[in-house]
């Protein structure tokens, strides 16, 4: 077991209370921790967002809030907080109301288990990859309840669409994954990452871990909802999609939580393929906290390929949504799997 | 077989449109060369609006503070809501003795105007003409009517009358 800063935390707590308070104490201090890591992601994706959109399209972007716009989104998020919660009168109260929890809840389990640097991991358990799968499946509900209480039209279909888009494409971020651990070997984040010291697994795995790498980079678009794969918002044709009755802090939870979803599957990328918080080629590997300045540096990265496919690709119909994964993503991944095996049983991994 | 053709063309046209897109970002991003964006009110001592602007109607003057306008009212007529109002009169001529009409007033009410340009087109003398002024706004109503035609000026001599 790596000593992290939690374990850190966890013993300075004993020295002054008992076991069980000190565990109720830690389990809060925690929790409040990664709600502020939570809160602050979303704001700087969201301007990283807004930046880089502006770039592409021959535009600035916010730029007159603080230091290159940084404070833009807090001071939209301050009107947002100041805003009025309305909603209709025929929705489903009960499921209204809690719809966007579910999706901050699961974004958050998710958060918990990132591996930020060597030291920084809240929740390392031996079933971590498949934990995140899981998790992140019930975030969906959140958006289905969402289409489905709100008694409007364009939300219903939304919501419809996320069922067909989400049930479709986890399948395929869930293979790429699998091809990933079976040359991996185990299940658990830390391990995943302290097997790639002598090499990232995109390397290692070569050419089946880049073709698993390119279907999880188009399959984790679409279970981010991100353009070309935002049938479920599509502007011009849904008003809003599945939020399209939400307003003020319970639209902006969705908003967040988007981004912190985009945050999440990028660190999963990061994670399986390109060695986590690990330096390259171990040139820092022996600086406390250097792992945090990788990570973030290899995830931005990652998230910059998917802005810059937001911002070139138009968005897909329905049918081509399908198309695209039943006939061309999940064959390919399906062979790609048996190669991969193939591969780590002929012992031909570099 | 159309099926691999299809996954390697899609996936070049797919690397063809990021190479474009990824050109203009790292592009703006170093260089912000061909940034569109204009940074009003940063930019208002260099700001200049296309010839095609229309801000408001002027009329034109020369240096002598001369105009065109002969207050014929072809434009007050064409105006389809009534936001010109020429206010003539007549005086008689010393040296040819004749009774001619002059130009008093020429009332422009630019809150009423939807710049639809009629009364430029009907003008005969090419008198008034679209200004690039942008800077319309204005806390009272009344600031918005105008008169065109600057205190003191006449006529280019021998145009008429
Ligand atoms: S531009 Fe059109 S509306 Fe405006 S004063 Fe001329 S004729 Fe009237
Ligand atoms: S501006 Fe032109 S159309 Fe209008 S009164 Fe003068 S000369 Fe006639």
């Amino acid at each position: 077991m790596i000593l992290n800063i939690f374990t850190d935390i966890h013993n300075k707590l004993l020295e002054h209370m008992s076991g069980g308070a000190a565990h109720i104490t830690e389990l809060i201090l925690i929790a409040a921790a990664y709600l502020g890591i939570f809160a602050i992601l979303g704001l700087l994706l969201v301007w990283l967002e807004r930046r880089v959109a502006g770039f592409f399209q021959l535009r600035l972007g916010p730029n007159r809030v603080g230091p290159f716009g940084l404070f833009q989104t807090i001071a939209d998020a301050l009107k947002l907080v100041s805003k009025e919660l309305t909603g209709t009168v025929k929705a489903d109260s009960m499921l209204y109301r809690t719809a966007p929890y579910f999706v901050i809840t699961t974004a958050l389990m998710a958060l918990s288990l990132i591996p930020f640097s060597h030291e920084i991991q809240a929740f390392d358990i031996n079933i971590g990859v498949f934990f995140l799968i899981s998790v992140s499946s019930v975030g969906v509900l959140g958006i289905f309840l969402a289409g489905w209480a709100s008694n409007n039209k364009y939300s219903l279909i939304g919501g419809m669409r996320t069922g067909i888009q989400m049930i479709s494409y986890e399948l395929s971020v869930g293979m790429a994954i699998v091809t990933m651990t079976v040359l991996a070997g185990t299940l658990q984040i830390s391990e995943i990452i302290e097997i790639q010291k002598d090499g990232w697994l995109i390397w290692k795995g070569h050419i089946p871990a880049i073709i698993a790498f390119m279907i999880f980079m188009i399959a984790g678009t679409a279970e981010s909802n991100r353009t070309p794969f935002d049938l479920v918002e599509a502007e011009s044709e849904l008003g809003a999609g599945f939020h399209t009755e939400y307003s003020g802090m319970n639209f902006a939870y969705y908003f967040l939580a988007e981004f912190v979803n985009m945050f999440i599957i990028a660190s999963v990328a990061v994670i399986l393929f390109f060695g986590g918080w690990l330096s390259p080629f171990g040139i820092t590997d022996t600086i406390p906290f250097a792992g945090l300045f990788w990570f973030t540096v290899k995830v931005i990265g990652v998230i910059f390929i998917f802005m810059w496919f937001r911002w070139t690709f138009p968005r897909f119909r329905i049918d081509q949504l399908l198309t695209l994964e039943w006939k061309y993503l999940l064959p390919v991944n399906m062979v790609n799997i048996v190669l991969m095996a193939l591969i780590v049983w002929l012992g031909l991994t570099l | 077989m159309s099926y691999f053709s299809d996954i390697i063309n899609g996936t070049k046209t797919l690397l063809t449109g990021m190479r474009i897109t990824g050109k203009y970002f790292f592009v703006n991003l170093f260089t912000r060369k061909d940034v569109i964006t204009r940074q009003y009110p940063d930019n208002i001592d260099t700001l200049k609006m296309f010839d095609r602007y229309r801000g408001e109607v002027i009329m034109l003057h020369n240096e002598n503070n001369e105009h065109k306008c002969d207050a014929c009212t072809l434009c007050e007529k064409a105006c389809p809501n009534g936001s010109i109002e020429v206010i003539g009169d007549k005086k008689i001529n010393p040296e040819t003795g004749k009774n001619v009409r002059f130009l008093v007033k020429h009332i422009y009410h630019l809150e009423m105007c939807t710049m639809c340009g009629l009364c430029i087109e009907a003008c005969p003398q090419n008198a008034i003409a679209w200004g690039q002024n942008y800077h319309n706004t204005a806390y009272d109503r009344s600031k918005l009517t105008k008169v065109l035609n600057k205190p003191g000026s006449k006529i280019v001599p021998g145009l008429k009358g």
